[in-house]
C-alpha cells in the first residue's frame, strides 16, 4: 500500500513486486518456470518385451563373470590394487608422521608468541579467569560467531525441510505406541527438568569463571527443554515454548551477538577502551562483552537442540 | 596414620575394581544376548550398580570434600535417568512387538539351535 500513488501505478513499481514476493503473495517462478505435469508411468508391450531382451543380452555380455573374462580380471584387480593403496597411502602417513616434531620439545613451531600471549596476558586483557572461553570468545570471536552462524543454517535447513503447516500438524497425532502421561517418567520429569535448566543457566552464567560456556550450558537447556515435551506433551511445552518465542529469541541472539562482535572489531579488538564495562575479575558480571556473548550462544544453542527433536519428532514446533 | 590410609586405599581400590567388573559383565552381557529385554536387563546392570560402585570408591578414595559432592549427584542423577528410560525402552517394545511373549519360554539353547537352523 502506498500513500503517495493511486493503487494502479503503484502496482507497476519495484517496491510493490518486491513486498508481495515477500509476504508471499505472489511467486515470480509461477507461470514462467512451470514443470509438466506429471502422468503415471505406463509401458507398452513391446517396450517391455524389448526391456527384458535386453537385460538378458546385459546380463549375459557384462555381468556373467564366466563368459567375460574382463570383468573377472578387472574386478580381481581392483581389490588387489586397493589394498596396495591403502597399504602405500598408510605407510606414507607413518613415514611423515616419524618425521614430526618431538612432543614437547621446546624449539617445537607450536611453542610460539601466541600461546605465550594467551597464558600470560589472557586474564589481564580479556577479564576472564577461564583463559579457554578467553580464546574463543575474544581473541577468536569471529570464528565462534561463525560456529553461531552454522547453527542457526543449519536449524533454518532443518526447518524449510522438515516443518509441516498447522492443519497438517493438527491432524497427524502422535502414534499410539508412543507413551502419553506416563507417570514414571512425569515424576522423574518434575524432579529433573527444574534442576536441568538451573544448572544450564549456572554453567552458561559462569563461563567466563569455570569450566564452561555457552555451548555446554545451552545443550544442557535444550535436553531439559526435550526432558519436559517428552514427559508432558507439545500442547504444555507450546504454553511457553512455541514457534514466535524460538524465533525471537533466536533472531535477537544472533543480531545482538553480531552487533557486540563488530563494536568489538571496529573499537581496535583489543585493549582499547570500550563502551561495556569490564568490572572486576572473578565478578558474574565482569569480562566486558564475553560474559553477554555466552549467553547470546547458549540460548542459540539451547533453541537450535530443542528445535532439531521436536522437527525430526512431529514435524513443528 | 598409616592404617587408616591403608584401610581407605584398599576399600576405594576394592569398590573400584568391582565396578568395573560389573561393567565387563555388562558388555558381555549386551553382546551375548538376542534379545531386546534380555540385552536390557544387562545393561542397566553397569548403569546402575556398575557406576554407583566405581564412584563411590573414588568418593572413599578422594575424602569428604567438594568434588566428592558433584560426584554423588552424578550417582543420584544417573539413579533416576537410568531406570525411567530402559522403563521407555521395554514399553515400547512390550507395545510394538506382537511376538513379545513368545521369547520368554525359549532357552538360549534353543533360539541359537533356530539360528543355525535358518543359515
Amino acid at each position: 500500500m502506498s500513500k503517495l500513488r493511486p493503487q494502479k501505478d503503484y502496482e507497476k513499481t519495484a517496491a510493490f513486486r518486491f513486498w508481495s514476493w515477500l509476504e508471499g503473495k505472489k511467486d515470480p517462478y509461477v507461470g514462467t518456470l512451470e514443470m509438466k505435469e506429471q502422468k503415471e508411468f505406463r509401458e507398452s508391450k513391446v517396450a517391455a518385451v524389448e526391456r527384458v531382451i535386453d537385460h538378458e543380452k546385459l546380463h549375459d555380455k557384462i555381468y556373467d563373470m564366466e563368459k567375460n573374462k574382463e570383468q573377472k580380471f578387472f574386478r580381481v584387480f581392483y581389490k588387489i590394487s586397493a589394498i596396495i593403496l591403502c597399504v602405500v597411502v598408510i605407510a606414507a602417513l607413518i613415514l611423515c608422521a616419524s618425521y614430526l616434531p618431538e612432543v614437547g620439545n621446546a624449539s617445537n613451531p607450536t611453542n610460539n608468541d601466541t600461546m605465550k600471549r594467551y597464558v600470560e596476558k589472557g586474564m589481564e586483557e580479556t577479564g576472564v579467569v577461564n583463559t579457554v572461553t578467553g580464546m574463543i570468545l575474544n581473541y577468536r570471536g569471529f570464528d565462534t560467531f561463525g560456529e553461531t552462524c552454522v547453527l542457526f543454517i543449519a536449524s533454518s535447513c532443518v526447518m524449510i525441510l522438515l516443518m509441516m503447516s498447522e492443519e497438517k500438524l493438527r491432524a497427524n497425532e502422535t502414534p499410539d505406541f508412543e507413551p502419553k502421561d506416563d507417570l514414571i517418567l512425569q515424576t522423574i520429569a518434575n524432579l529433573l527438568v527444574p534442576i536441568l535448566m538451573i544448572f544450564g543457566f549456572y554453567v552458561i552464567v559462569n563461563g567466563h569463571l569455570s569450566p564452561g560456556g555457552g555451548f555446554s550450558g545451552g545443550a544442557i537447556i535444550g535436553s531439559g527443554l526435550i526432558l519436559y515435551s517428552s514427559a508432558f506433551g507439545e500442547k504444555k511445552i507450546r504454553r511457553f515454548f512455541n514457534e514466535h518465542v524460538y524465533k525471537c529469541i533466536k533472531v535477537t541472539a544472533l543480531i545482538l551477538y553480531g552487533c557486540i562482535m563488530t563494536y568489538h572489531f571496529y573499537t581496535g579488538a583489543n585493549g582499547i577502551e570500550n563502551l561495556i564495562p569490564m568490572g572486576t575479575v572473578g565478578n558474574i558480571i565482569s569480562a566486558g562483552m564475553i560474559f553477554y556473548i555466552n549467553l547470546f550462544v547458549g540460548s542459540e544453542v539451547a533453541c537450535t537442540i530443542y528445535s532439531f527433536y521436536a522437527l525430526f519428532k512431529r514435524g513443528g514446533l | 596414620m598409616p592404617v587408616l590410609e591403608w584401610i581407605r586405599f584398599i576399600l576405594g581400590a576394592a569398590l573400584i575394581v568391582l565396578g568395573l567388573a560389573t561393567f565387563i559383565m555388562e558388555i558381555y552381557g549386551v553382546y551375548r544376548f538376542r534379545y531386546v529385554l534380555n540385552r536390557m536387563h544387562a545393561a542397566a546392570m553397569g548403569d546402575t550398580l556398575g557406576l554407583a560402585a566405581a564412584i563411590i570408591g573414588l568418593i572413599i578414595m578422594n575424602g569428604m570434600n567438594f568434588t566428592s559432592v558433584k560426584l554423588f549427584l552424578v550417582v543420584v542423577f544417573l539413579w533416576c535417568a537410568s531406570p525411567v528410560s530402559s522403563h521407555l525402552i521395554a514399553q515400547l517394545e512390550a507395545t510394538t512387538n506382537p511376538e513379545a511373549g513368545e521369547y520368554e519360554s525359549k532357552t538360549l539353547a534353543a533360539l541359537e539351535a533356530e539360528e543355525k537352523e535358518e543359515k
